[in-house]
């Protein structure tokens, strides 16, 4: 069957863009295609900085043809329907169509109407056309005279050549013949810009291909990305050295360059002064370049990596000579920063942050700091982290974002606030809250294990959630621009896996009269009134336990059922809940428990809505008449004994355990004992044991939240 | 070029650099123009480029624009930041198929070789919001610097390009420090001469860069300027009012240059105070707005001109 080729030939597309439009360009023709019903064998899309192409192979000549049968009106019917019926059938006259007949309802007419399928090459050209001009560029634009009239062609850079061809392996293929805004598709295309301007005639994907190599263009991005990678790390080898790896930037170069020549250049060794992550970061966002490390110290190496996109005449001097006067002149200004950055101590940075707004609901950056070492001093003793030290950190941890360097490579903040902190003396718990302080970034990311950092990292994110949720600027759906759902877990993971304890009420509570406004709704929670939005807020640490949960494989449907006890507001205790329930619900006492309080519960429901009463209160003694009621009495008065102990002692293991035991009784209750006795007496108060069942296990876990 | 004498050579001399560029778009069929007489943060605010960017009409245009950037100061310590530098400025209306290759000429003609240079084109989208503009281009890179921006302008002071036009920046000093193989840029060789007759960039502009970094930074009268800021911007919605020839129906403007004249006084006049750190940051999105609607007012004038293509 034959093949498409398809080429889209442009002014230099973003590196960025690049992965995205292969992917779009070769869904968008086959999604087509298959609507059109023309199941292809197979695909594959590239992108070049000049060009997309796509080669789609194994498609059908022509579409299959199509019959339809089409029910109209009745015989006899209106003319007006009738006269409806011919018009969207195209029948010429009512006579071509069929009668049905229908001894109930009445003779109907039917059509018959035969689709013949299409030409896949007429079908193509009816439909590139369209995705071209529907092309989802992230930011397309206008060019040229054409652009004077609406209705232009937008592109993402201005689009000068179309190939496409469509044909078997053995014949010469046909040109699909469309033209969009002007540009008619065709067969030729253009090699390197600089190596191999020329035009080139293309008949299918395997010439295409191999002409444009000859042409020193690389079609596949990845054979791109290979031939970078494998030859910096070469070079790099060849002279000592051991390439800093980076894929972000691999990808980017390679969306840079159509014909990679990788060369090295260096850099006067007494850059090396600068902070590595500073000189990496200077390379690396302002000239595209890797740098290299010394193979023995693993330390940076005054070298660096770039890739050209010519095999120049002098075989590259000019180009590293270039290079390098570029990097030596941004390394001077990064020095500069760095060591201007070093003549200010940071305390004396932060009366700018008053003037700078955090957000229009929440005050300065300068009231922002304030607050958080406010509430440092009140988590400090709760992490084990000293207070005055961690007061030191929070005070110091955001003055770096007034630094020259941060301001030049945001993404280096915190870590410079540690080498500064450290360069003015601060102790080396203080500085490096610096940097801690922002982790977890996600949910892979390192959490924080020094006291101080820990400290500072809670009172970071806690602030900032409790702001946004007393200002009620909650994420919503796929919204959340303060990255709060990101703060959350960040939190959760500090408390968990630091295994801290926490009353989470209390601190979103006493945090909240940090903030300016007139609080939300108070509203009730474990017997004490609170603001809505702590409860809200608490609530959304939940939601996000459970998501942590169930990305780490874990049963968190049991949050909810450990959640569901009021006053539970220690995420560290819900996680060994949910920990000790799990483990317990795997055993056979656990299974069947949960199978006996879910029916004792069922039971009741049905009853209490019969007679629309509760079963609430303790049943009387003197109204067992069978073995097995007092038995599981009994074995409920020692589980409520038992587990109300573990549970005050948090051993969620033995509470666990307590369970365990009320499993035979509860068997053997249902077994044995019928609960709608005759005499309604009997028949409450064995209700009542069941609710006793119930609320007995409720102290460790509402069972009926349990999925099963 | 070769028969340029020595010192004309663009990689000899600053000057011999900005004539051979003038030289290259002239022969294309640009009208070369002279400096906007008005002190302006790039070449982009001429009203060569502001204005004549918008509107139906047919335009070609290159010239040299004096850039002040009051905050780039370094008091002429640092190698290559100015608060006053040179761009050379191309503006083709409607943008040309073959722009690219004129522009990779224009670098052939000035002395980079594309054979033995690496000549980039890195994405880089450039958005005024001072003249309520934007539009899609690159930065052009040679081995790793970058040398020009290349535009295609989709709208300016508020208004749709229709045809879009090709801008082309140079920057003249980088330029010049790469074709010269200078690093700092006061050892720049101005005049293309030797000895006792070489005049370099440093004799010119030295002192300047020193005195007026003084000036931006630590002396510049903010009482005066927070005035004339104000005073611009009342004129130009001034003349901007008084401009529509028959009042109410907003058929024909008759003062869209003066306004503009106006609005780009006061964008100098805030990248002054802004220098001076005396507008906070709540206040720096308000002034940036406030000359917005000044640059969308005028664009909204000149289309109503003969030049804007109302005619």
């Amino acid at each position: 069957m034959p093949d498409l080729l398809l080429e889209l030939f442009s002014e230099e597309i973003p590196a960025r863009m690049q992965a995205r439009a292969v992917d779009d360009l070769r869904r968008m023709v086959t999604d087509k295609l298959v609507a059109e019903g023309l199941v292809y064998e197979g695909a594959k899309a590239f992108a070049t900085p000049r060009r997309l192409a796509l080669t789609v192979h194994g498609i059908p000549v022509r579409q299959s043809d199509l019959k339809e049968e089409r029910r109209g009106p009745r015989v006899g019917g209106p003319a007006a329907a009738i006269a409806g019926f011919l018009k969207a059938t195209g029948l010429a006259s009512i006579d071509e169509a069929k009668i049905q007949r229908d001894s109930k309802k009445g003779d109907f007419y039917i059509a018959l109407i035969e689709k013949p399928g299409r030409a896949t090459l007429d079908v193509l050209a009816d439909m590139l056309p369209v995705i071209v001009r529907t092309f989802p560029w992230p930011k397309s634009m206008r060019w040229g005279q054409r652009s004077a009239k609406p209705g232009a062609l937008s592109w993402v850079r201005p689009l000068h050549a179309i190939t496409a061809t469509f044909g078997l392996e053995t014949e010469e293929p046909d040109i699909v013949k469309f033209a969009v805004d002007g540009i008619e598709a065709g067969q030729t295309t253009y090699g390197h810009r600089f190596m191999a301007p020329a035009a080139i005639s293309v008949r299918r994907f395997e010439d295409y291909e191999a002409k444009l190599k000859a042409a020193k263009v690389v079609l596949d991005p990845q054979a791109r990305k290979d031939t970078i990678l494998a030859d910096a790390k070469q070079l790099a080898f060849a002279q000592g050295f051991e390439l800093v790896e980076d894929q972000v930037l691999l990808d980017e170069v390679a969306g840079l360059v159509e014909w990679p020549v990788v060369l090295m250049g260096s850099f006067d060794k007494e850059f090396l002064s600068i902070p590595g992550e500073v000189i990496r970061a200077t390379i690396r966002n302002n000239q595209k370049c890797f740098v290299v490390s010394d193979s023995k110290t693993g330390k940076l190496a005054n070298k660096f990596i770039l890739t050209a996109n010519i095999e120049a005449s002098d075989g590259g001097k000019a180009i590293v000579a270039g290079n390098e006067r570029v990097i030596r002149a941004r390394l001077s200004d990064a020095k500069f920063f760095y060591e201007t950055d070093l003549k200010t101590r940071l305390e004396d940075r932060l009366p700018k942050f008053d003037n700078i707004v955090f957000h229009e609901k929440l005050g300065t950056q300068g009231e922002r700091i304030k607050r958080i070492e406010r509430l440092v001093g009140k988590i400090a003793p709760l992490v084990g982290a000293d207070v005055e030290r961690a007061k030191r950190a929070a005070h110091l941890a955001k003055a770096d974002l007034l630094t020259e360097v941060v301001g030049e490579f945001p993404e280096l903040q915190g870590l410079m606030g540690k080498y500064y902190a450290l360069a003015q003396g601060e102790d080396a718990a203080v500085a490096a809250a610096s940097e801690e302080h922002y982790k977890p970034q996600g949910p892979t990311d390192r959490v924080p294990s020094e006291p101080v950092s820990i400290a500072v990292a809670l009172a970071d994110k806690i602030d900032t959630l409790v702001g946004f949720w007393i200002c009620d600027e909650k994420p919503t759906g796929s919204k959340d621009p303060y990255a709060l759902r990101r703060a959350a877990l960040g939190a959760i993971r500090l408390l968990i896996e630091n295994r801290h304890r926490m009353n989470l009420i209390d601190i979103f509570e006493t945090h909240a009269k940090a903030f300016n406004t007139t609080g939300p709704a108070m509203v009730g929670w474990a017997g004490r009134q609170v603001q809505s939005s702590s409860v809200d807020l608490l609530v959304f640490f939940a939601d996000r336990l459970k998501v942590q949960l169930r990305e780490q494989g874990a049963r968190y449907d049991l949050v909810d059922a450990v959640f569901a006890p009021e006053g539970q507001d220690d995420l560290l205790m819900i996680a060994r809940r949910v920990e000790a329930l799990a483990a317990f619900l795997d055993t056979d006492d656990g299974k069947n428990l949960l199978a006996g309080t879910k029916r004792a519960s069922n039971i009741l429901a049905i009853e209490e809505k019969r007679d629309k009463r509760t079963f609430e209160g303790a049943p009387n003694p003197a109204l067992y008449s069978l073995a097995e009621e007092k038995a599981l009495a009994d074995a409920i008065d020692l589980l409520k004994v038992e587990a109300s102990v573990a549970v005050m002692n948090e051993d969620f293991e033995s509470a666990m355990s307590a369970m365990a035991k009320l499993r035979p009784a509860v068997d053997a209750f249902f077994d044995k004992v019928k609960v709608n006795d005759d005499d309604p007496l009997v028949r409450e108060n064995r209700l009542k044991l069941l609710n006793e069942i119930r609320a007995a296990t409720r102290a460790v876990a509402d069972f009926s939240k349990i999925q099963d | 070029m070769d028969s340029l004498p020595a010192h004309m050579r663009p990689e000899r001399s600053f000057q011999g650099l900005i004539l051979t560029l003038q030289r290259y778009w002239a022969d294309y069929g640009c009208v070369i123009l002279q400096p906007y007489d008005m002190e302006v943060g790039a070449g982009t605010f001429h009203p060569a480029t502001t204005l004549r960017a918008l509107g139906p009409k047919r335009w070609n245009a290159a010239y040299v624009q004096p850039s002040r950037r009051p905050k780039d100061g370094r008091y002429g310590e640092n190698p290559n930041r100015l608060q006053h530098y040179y761009q050379f400025q191309v503006i083709l209306k409607p943008s040309p198929p073959d722009i690219q290759e004129l522009y990779l000429r224009s670098l052939a003609a000035i002395g980079v070789d594309s054979h033995l240079h690496d000549i980039r084109f890195v994405e880089d989208d450039w958005e005024s919001p001072t003249l309520g503009a934007w539009g899609l281009g690159w930065e052009c890179w040679c081995d790793g610097m970058e040398v020009s921006q290349f535009t295609y302008f989709q709208q300016v002071a508020g208004v749709e390009c229709a045809p879009v036009a090709g801008e082309l920046t140079y920057g003249l000093e980088r330029l010049a420090m790469y074709v010269q193989g200078v690093d700092r840029v006061y050892d720049l060789n101005f005049n293309g001469r030797d000895g006792a007759e070489r005049v370099t960039y440093g004799d010119v502009f030295l002192q300047a860069e020193q005195e007026y970094s003084r000036h931006n930074f630590e002396f510049s009268d903010t009482a005066m300027l927070f005035e004339q800021f104000k005073m611009a911007e009342e004129a130009c919605k001034k003349y901007l009012a008084a401009g529509w020839r028959d009042g109410g129906n907003r058929t024909e403007h008759l003062m869209a240059l003066p306004a503009y004249d106006q609005c780009i006084k006061a964008s100098h006049v805030f990248n002054l105070l802004d220098a001076r750190g005396v507008i906070s940051v709540t206040e720096r999105q308000s002034y940036i707005m406030r000359v917005r609607e000044l640059a969308k007012a005028c664009g909204e004038a000149w289309v109503h001109t003969e030049a804007g293509g109302a005619a």
